[in-house]
């Protein structure tokens, strides 16, 4: 196999092959470490390759295996790191200026549990500043682009990770979403991703966005591999005190479904439609179709105050970023700097200083809304507005679980778009994750998978899907089945039908004239 | 030495003629668990700066926190014995302000969920009257890290060069007291102020949840002062307690019983010089200086000080089951002033004997005497006597003397068994403390011993009676007390080493007719 098929395997043909030893952990890393090099210029997805780390650890699966030993199912599958988690040995960043060149001195418990997997960790994946953003435009280090265009976003926060798994560059990656940050990169991308349920995977050791929102999980290309990661990453940390002490739900079982006979599925009303591209909805409701002819019964659903989630999702994430981003102050670590033409600054001197340099404008816009919202004689008006809101979020999707057993609706009302596009327009950025914004206010899973290309632009479209907390299994079953039968209808996968993501060169779409 | 101009103040006797003292006294506990509140660090008193911290106590990026359990035990026991309600269910809160002793620029604290509220503690006073204190509230709360600003005259972050700061503080737990609005107090505020920080010191002790150290700051005292014009028969008449609280100050960190006295003392006369003066308090805070014993203005404070506080999203909230809170109620100590009285009544002392030894601190190490066997009075005589006398002189506790209750309690024996006298048990007990041993090693190794022999005791008496004939025909006359003498001249013949009373009993039966 040549160092280009090596990396268009799976996660889990990669596993197997491993296993048969029919390449070595060693050849399968250099081969993506190689990929890396070659196309990382042009997408900007890592920001950091830990090329010895992980050809150390491919050294040590190589040799326990040739010594007979036990390895988990993963041992030797490469893995990219968002940059938002804490990683012993490699620096983490977030993606801003304000931790360039910070050295975490302990891992995170996901990093820890990929180590324990004995999965090589390629390197840190770019994001958009503190995970604040849709399309990665808002890190400090450059953009990252999408694979299927240059010109395009790869989505956000988690651009870094969807676009590196789209381009080969990895076959699984970790994001974190707070409003869609793993789901809207995977639609734009034509990847696979999944935010599990709140508390599903440990969040200790991941720079905390919005604590409330955060939640870690896998992306991949295929729903297979997606559960396989999503194994890995899950289970009750006593680290975290929001993690769920429930075992980690049977994902990978699920994945292996076929048929959705007798299942329920709810069209959610008030995602789609309006302001959703005509593209994206065509093949939203051409996978619907799909769903009924695999056995499911469609039903509508309405979530009428799901109008509001937007206006409350903008004021609880400020508040809880102002607030976690507080320590981010010159004391201790990241970025010091003093006041121009001071020459004893005052500590107060330095943090403002430092502050004023070290955040991006998005970040700092947020940090003002937050501190706004949680002001006295304002709080109430907001804060506690918003935290109402969500209560009636969660009972929308309560009264709505009770008419089906998943929700599905598009993952993004548009495909990828331009770089600069949005940039100077805030409020339209944040419209792209109107539709993953609720999962996220009530604490369920999601996942979005891809049903195909918009006619209009030929970039990838994603479906979302939705499930009770605790129930992410069944984001499995739908899109396990779903994922079968489109790639029966397309004769191939998703990704195999934009060759040029496999080229070994970035691929150019206006050099090429399309 | 500080140097601070002293503000004007009126007599207190002038300042109680024509106004009504109100205070409010918020106490800050640390706990002496073995663990931070929410991270594994160690909480011992002393170490080297910043070897006891971590990730989580220093605000790392991503670190989370993890309630100590022992840390909410010890909040609802003391709850509990402050008469309080324990919340069934309730939060933590961030208080977000920046400061560099703060490593993430908020202190998770409670906020309008306080784990106990609306309790009381009665306060037993010199007059012989109890003053009802009632709690607001107490709440759970982590410590900062102590700053130490170098360079400047007064160690305050004024004219400092540089500041240096010590987190092994940050994170230790602390239980925040806070009274509601003290009235009717009048001119026993001050008294009152120190008599309650003193019962409660009493209290946590006895509760050992804490080390109560108010010199090491492991209790530390806010004093507020407000005055208001005087107004009806007295502090506690209607029209007193119609009158609208006065701006009040806030004296921060007063670290003896004697401070919170004096400080009290000191607000409520400098307030009260300001106000005939027809000037008005500034809502401020107070530095207490010890060595001069004023106050100096700190920061305004205004009821408006905006600590953006909101539902700490890390944690998930504290809902003690009531069976726990009823068997944490099983585990409290009596209370101290039960106990006191319960004691004084079976000990038989009198007011004074009582004050005398709460004074010297003896009153566990009496109980522990009487139960090896010492008479109450013995007891008394031996803490309360010459181990107090010698450790007030060496300014140790009397406990730090190297008596042991048992060493007491065997001394007590040898007196009672006639083997030593009064005298000689000095003696003894003067050995036991330059650490010779116990006091039978001690009258052994001294060679004190009451001699038992009565011949010899018959020929001193015989000796004596022959030299003074006079003193002999007086008690043979009926002037028993004559006698005194005679005993007084054959304690000297047996070198004191004989029981006078023994020594009254034979002279006595030798000149009386039986």
């Amino acid at each position: 196999m040549t160092k280009t098929e090596l990396c268009l395997l799976t996660a889990a043909q990669m596993s197997q092959g491993l296993i048969a030893g029919d390449f070595s952990a060693q050849e399968l890393t250099q081969a993506h470490l190689d990929r890396i090099d070659d196309l990382n210029p042009a997408l900007n997805a890592y920001l950091y390759v830990d090329a010895e780390g992980a050809l150390a650890t491919a050294r040590e699966v190589d040799e326990a295996r040739q010594a007979g030993q036990q390895l988990p199912q993963l041992a030797g599958v490469p893995v990219a790191v968002k940059d938002i988690a804490c990683t012993m040995g490699m620096p983490t960043t977030a993606g801003s200026k304000m931790l360039q060149g910070w050295m975490p001195p302990y891992d995170a418990t996901i990093v820890a549990k990929l180590k324990a997997a004995k999965m090589p960790i390629l390197g840190k994946t770019n994001m958009d500043e503190f995970a604040m953003g849709s399309s990665t435009e808002h890190s400090a280090f450059g953009p990252t682009r999408n694979p299927w265009d240059l010109d395009r976003v790869p989505g956000g926060s988690g651009g870094g990770s969807s676009a590196a798994v789209g381009a080969y560059l990895a076959p699984l990656a970790i994001g974190s979403d707070t409003g869609g940050s793993i789901r809207q990169p995977a639609a734009v991308t034509g990847t696979v991703g999944t935010k599990p349920t709140y508390g599903g995977v440990s969040r200790y050791g991941v720079i905390a966005l919005a604590s409330s929102l955060d939640q870690i999980g896998p992306c991949a290309r295929t729903v297979t591999d997606t559960a396989m990661l999503h194994e890995v990453l899950g289970g009750h940390d006593p680290m975290d005190s929001t993690s769920l002490q429930a075992p980690v739900p049977p994902v990978l079982e699920a994945a292996k479904n076929r048929d959705l006979t007798g299942m329920k599925i709810g069209v959610v009303k008030e995602l789609s439609g309006d302001g959703f591209q005509a593209g994206v909805l065509r093949r939203f409701e051409e996978a619907a179709a799909e769903l009924v002819a695999l056995g499911a019964e469609i039903v509508e659903v309405s979530c009428p105050h799901f109008t509001a989630a937007m206006a409350a999702y903008y004021l609880v994430l400020p508040s809880e970023a102002s607030s976690n981003l507080a320590r981010y102050d010159a004391m201790r670590y990241g970025l010091r700097l003093g006041p121009d033409g001071v020459d004893s600054p005052s500590a107060e001197q330095v943090m403002g200083a430092s502050r004023a340099a070290g955040f991006g404008d998005e970040v700092k816009r947020r940090i003002i809304l937050g501190t706004y919202a949680l002001s006295s004689g304002y709080y109430d008006a907001y804060y506690g507005q918003a935290q109402k809101v969500r209560t009636l979020i969660a009972r929308d999707f309560e009264a709505a679980f009770e008419q089906a057993d998943v929700l599905i609706s598009p993952t993004a009302p548009t495909t990828a778009f331009k770089l600069g596009e949005k940039l100077d327009d805030p409020l339209a950025m944040y419209l792209g994750d109107l539709a993953t914004i609720p999962a996220n206010l009530a604490g369920i899973p999601g996942m979005s998978i891809p049903v195909g290309i918009a006619d209009e632009d030929s970039l990838p479209v994603g479906l979302q899907v939705l499930a009770p907390a605790t129930q992410d299994q069944r984001l499995y079953a739908v899109g396990a089945a779903l994922e079968a039968a489109l790639n029966d209808r397309w004769g191939a996968t998703m990704l195999d039908q934009a060759s040029h993501l496999a080229l070994t060169q970035p691929y150019d779409s206006q050099e090429a004239g399309a | 030495m500080s140097t601070h101009t002293a503000d004007q103040v009126l007599s207190i006797e002038e300042t109680l003629a024509n106004f009504d003292p109100v205070m409010g006294l918020e106490v800050h506990v640390e706990l002496n668990t073995n663990t931070k509140m929410f991270c594994g660090c160690a909480t011992g008193f002393g170490a080297d700066p910043n070897t006891q911290a971590c990730p989580i106590c220093l605000g790392f990026p991503g670190a989370l926190p993890v309630v100590n359990a022992k840390g909410v035990e010890s909040a609802i026991r003391i709850g509990l014995a402050l008469n309080a309600q324990i919340a069934s269910w309730c939060r933590f809160a961030r208080k977000n302000y920046f400061y560099p002793d703060m490593p993430k620029n908020f202190q998770t604290s409670q906020y309008d969920e306080p784990i106990a509220f609306e309790g009381y503690l009665d306060v037993d006073l010199d007059d012989g009257s109890t003053y009802r204190v009632e709690i607001e509230r107490a709440h759970m709360e982590e410590d900062t890290g102590k700053s130490l600003h170098v360079g400047g005259a007064t160690g305050r972050i004024q004219g400092a060069e540089y500041s240096l700061v010590d987190y092994n503080r940050a994170g230790i737990p602390l239980i925040e007291i806070v009274t509601k609005p003290l009235t009717g107090a009048g001119e026993r505020a001050p008294e009152i102020a120190r008599a309650y920080v003193s019962v409660l010191r009493d209290l946590l002790k006895a509760l050992e949840v804490s080390d109560v150290r108010m010199e090491q700051g492991s209790m530390r005292c806010d004093a507020n002062v407000s005055l208001r014009p005087k107004a009806g028969t007295d502090a506690t008449s209607p029209e007193q307690l119609a009158v609208p609280l006065g701006t009040r100050t806030e004296t921060k960190n007063v670290n003896s019983l004697r401070s919170v006295e004096r400080a009290v003392r000191y607000e409520m006369t400098r307030h009260a010089a300001v106000l005939v003066a027809g000037g008005s308090i500034i809502q401020e805070t107070r530095h207490w200086h010890e060595d001069t014993g004023v106050t100096t203005a700190g920061r305004p404070k205004s009821d408006a000080d905006d600590y953006r506080y909101f539902p700490e999203p890390d944690l998930v909230p504290v809902a003690p089951d009531a069976a726990w809170v009823e068997e944490l109620r099983a585990t409290l100590p009596e209370p101290p002033a039960q106990r006191r009285k319960r004691l004084q009544e079976a000990w038989g002392y009198s007011d004074l004997e009582m004050r005398d030894v709460l004074n010297a601190g003896a009153i566990d190490v009496i109980e522990e005497t009487i139960a090896a066997g010492a008479s109450a009075a013995a007891a008394r005589k031996w803490w309360g006597g010459e181990v107090a006398r010698r450790a007030n002189k060496a300014d140790v506790a009397i406990t730090n003397m190297g008596v042991t209750a048992a060493d007491v309690a065997e001394l007590d024996g040898l007196v009672r068994e006639g083997r030593l006298n009064d005298a000689m048990a000095r003696q003894v007990m003067e050995g036991v403390i330059e650490g010779e041993g116990t006091p039978t090693e001690v009258a052994d190794a001294r060679g004190l011993e009451l001699v038992q022999d009565d011949g010899a005791l018959d020929a001193a008496i015989d000796k004596v009676i022959e030299n003074n004939p006079d003193m002999a025909d007086k008690v043979r006359g009926g002037k028993v007390q004559a006698a005194g003498a005679l005993i007084g001249q054959v304690m000297k013949e047996m070198k004191g080493q004989a029981d006078a009373a023994k020594a009254r009993q034979l002279i006595l039966s030798r000149l009386l007719p039986s």
